[in-house]
């Protein structure tokens, strides 16, 4: 067991470097490739009228001039012991944890990135328990009552919500719920959790079941594909044959086993919607992690897309981390690999 | 509906499938009687209603698609039309059962002895402490080592034989009075599966329970049954004691299982003799004897064998034979061509 976490844990680590690499060399690495000198890297941090001496100076002093892999190391260290960005005209500060200095806002990534995690966190904590409960629990039934009517009918609205894309359905539901009926917020409200719960769940609610249903959809399909396949199980029968209640052979036999393969697939989407729900934060106007990153891509602003590609693949290997870890708790084959 | 003296006793038991391709005729009409203390071996091919049998007794075909008809007596209770909670709570504590793949047939999440805890406690009001005791005391009676150790094992952490104890200490948690053994040593290596028989035989005697063993494997049923039941397309077709079966065999098809058994005493260049051909289709068994399209001796009765459903009937002292020659015939070819065969070498 102990073996095991050691492996994932450096296997993590392994991703996170990897990762790290990949996104330096796409915004530092390929463009020289393509024929970039110092001095255009140096010149996106400065204003339209520097001249060209002053374009060198500052690509020295930022260090583009520098090997490759020092550039790397300077980013990396940034990260751990924070930076500071001597642009010629003044010295700006960029603390530890220094994910990148937006020299367009003149102000570090980080601390913007503080303030939108909770808004994502809010979204996909709250549209992950609504999704994990209700994609479960209707697989579940479907799988149990196979070829029912209600089993075709949450098969085909499981269909439909997955064919849906979340700007059409979380208009609509805006127009009609908030707009129309007025029983949900508009679009843009936050409110956080510590300030007012009552009211966070209000005004979240639509993302919420709008985001869920998207992902309740195939969790349904999963769930029920899953169920189908363990209640066939030899052990199913034993579990009967010992005289156990049907409920239980479905809880603790049946949906013990059919989860598993579930949790994997949960971790994965929790940890790539908290490294920004882009659709469903443009839609709802909800100042998130995924309206941060569309923000920095569209004003072209790369310090900002590097941090904010950074952060969300950690939320990513940490989630998969933290399945592997509860994957051992919850298989103990797995503790043997 | 008058209750029958035997502690099981089966009568005119069918279980069918209804399928898109037509009724599956898995059980069609079976009767056996079986006493505490005793054992019945029930012997046939893959597809003739042996597995089917012993699930329907359990009931676990109960709220199923099956359609089930004729009465199964256990102690004096008819379970049949019997309701499924009923027989539920009859599950697991008055009649178990041990599975043949004892890997796939445990939980992997769950560890052996949180398995055993699980079956003792829905049959038992005992705490979780007392419950594990006993399963310690079970694995213990089952010959396995270290039982206070191994009751946390999970079941990929055992071996073959191991998980089989494990899965007879399970069904026998709860003192059941009738025992059914599906194949329980298909699935486990030869030398292993000795220990397995002996194991169950002498459990058998400690706990006074009816034993029904379900196997394709002459061996075992040899090993173990006091009478055996051949099965062929879902109708028992010959029935006696184990003497009666292996020295007195009167129905082509236990000649032909008697024939395509592997034995050490006789020379290796010898072949066996299997039966030609292969298991009916349940949803359409043949006319007749199920089984004339195969028999070598269907030509004998005319065109009867392929007509008229033969009986099962007794031919002396208890021993029934499901075939249209007559006894004297069966006999005459036992003697004489097919006991000669099989010893000749």
């Amino acid at each position: 067991m102990v073996t095991y976490i050691i492996r994932r844990l450096i296997g993590a680590l392994l991703m996170l470097i990897i990762v790290s690499m990949v996104t330096f060399s796409i915004f530092f690495v390929v463009p020289r490739l393509a024929g970039a000198t110092s001095e255009d890297f140096a010149s996106r941090y400065m204003g339209r009228a520097a001249s060209s001496e002053m374009i060198s100076v500052t690509a020295e002093k930022l260090g583009f001039n520098d090997p490759i892999p020092v550039q790397y190391g300077r980013w990396i260290s940034g990260v751990f012991v924070g930076s500071e960005f001597d642009t010629g005209a003044a010295i700006e500060q960029c603390p530890a944890p220094c994910f990148g200095y937006s020299f367009i806002k003149r102000q570090p990534v980080w601390p913007e990135l503080v303030d939108r995690i909770p808004v994502t966190m809010s979204l996909a904590a709250g549209a992950s328990v609504i999704w994990l409960l209700g994609g479960v629990s209707v697989g579940v039934l479907s799988a149990l009552r196979r070829g029912s009517i209600f089993d075709r009918a949450a098969m085909s609205v499981a269909l439909a919500g997955v064919s849906l894309p979340i700007f059409f359905t979380g208009i609509v539901s805006l127009v009609v719920f908030s707009y129309g009926l007025g029983i949900t917020a508009p679009g843009g409200s936050f409110t956080p959790l510590q300030e007012n719960p009552a009211q966070w769940a209000y005004n979240l609610l639509l993302p919420w079941i709008t985001l869920a249903f998207l992902y309740a959809a195939s969790y349904a399909r999963l769930t029920r594909a899953g169920m189908l396949e363990t209640m066939g199980e030899d052990y199913i029968r034993t579990a009967r044959a010992k005289g156990m209640k049907e409920s239980s052979v479905v809880v603790k036999h049946g949906l013990r086993a059919a989860l598993t393969p579930i949790l994997t697939i949960f971790g994965l989407d929790l940890g790539l919607l908290l490294g920004g729900a882009v659709l469903t934060e443009s839609t709802f106007s909800l100042k998130g992690i995924g309206d941060y990153a569309v923000q920095a891509i569209v004003s072209n602003d790369l310090p900002k897309i590097m941090g904010v590609t950074m952060v969300a693949a950690l939320f990513v290997v940490v989630a998969s981390l933290i399945v592997d870890l509860l994957y051992a708790v919850v298989d103990p084959r797995v503790r043997l690999g | 509906m008058n209750a029958p003296t035997s502690f099981l006793e089966l009568r005119d038991l069918r279980i069918h499938f209804p399928t898109d391709d037509g009724l599956v005729r898995s059980v069609d009409g079976l009767s056996f009687q079986l006493e505490r203390g005793k054992t019945l071996g029930i012997v046939g091919e893959s597809g003739s209603g042996k597995s089917v049998t012993s699930l329907g007794i359990l009931g676990l075909h109960k709220g199923g698609r099956a359609r089930i008809s004729g009465e199964i007596w256990l102690d004096g209770e008819e379970l049949v039309a019997a309701s499924a909670e009923h027989v539920r709570l009859l599950r697991g504590k008055k009649m178990a059962m041990i599975f043949q793949d004892p890997l796939s047939s445990m939980h992997p999440f769950y560890t052996v002895g949180a398995q055993i805890v699980e079956a003792y406690r829905i049959h038992n009001q005992v705490s979780k402490k007392v419950a594990r005791k006993h399963a310690v005391d079970m694995l213990g009676r089952v010959g396995i080592p270290q039982p206070d150790r191994r009751v946390d094992s999970y079941p990929h952490e055992f071996s073959g034989g191991m998980r089989q104890r494990a899965m007879i200490a399970m069904a026998l948690s709860c003192d059941p009075e009738l025992l059914i053994a599906d194949e329980p040593t298909t699935a486990l290596d030869v030398t292993v599966q000795a220990q397995i028989l002996d194991l169950m035989r002498d459990l058998q005697r400690d706990f006074n329970a009816a034993l029904i063993v379900i196997t394709h494997d002459l061996g075992v049923v040899a090993e173990l049954s006091d009478d055996i039941l051949v099965m062929y397309a879902g109708k028992g077709i010959e029935y006696g004691t184990a003497e009666d079966i292996f020295e007195r065999p009167e129905h082509p098809y236990t000649w032909g299982l008697l024939g395509s058994m592997p034995r050490l005493d006789r020379e290796r260049t010898e072949r066996l003799m299997p039966i030609k051909g292969a298991p009916p289709s349940l949803i359409n068994v043949p006319p007749g004897c199920a089984f004339h399209p195969r028999c070598a001796f269907a030509g004998r009765n005319g065109q009867r064998s392929s007509t008229e459903v033969p009986e099962l009937l007794e031919s002396e002292g208890g021993h029934l034979v499901r075939c249209h020659m007559p006894r004297e015939v069966r006999l005459d070819i036992w003697e004489n061509e097919i006991k000669a065969n099989l010893e000749s070498s």
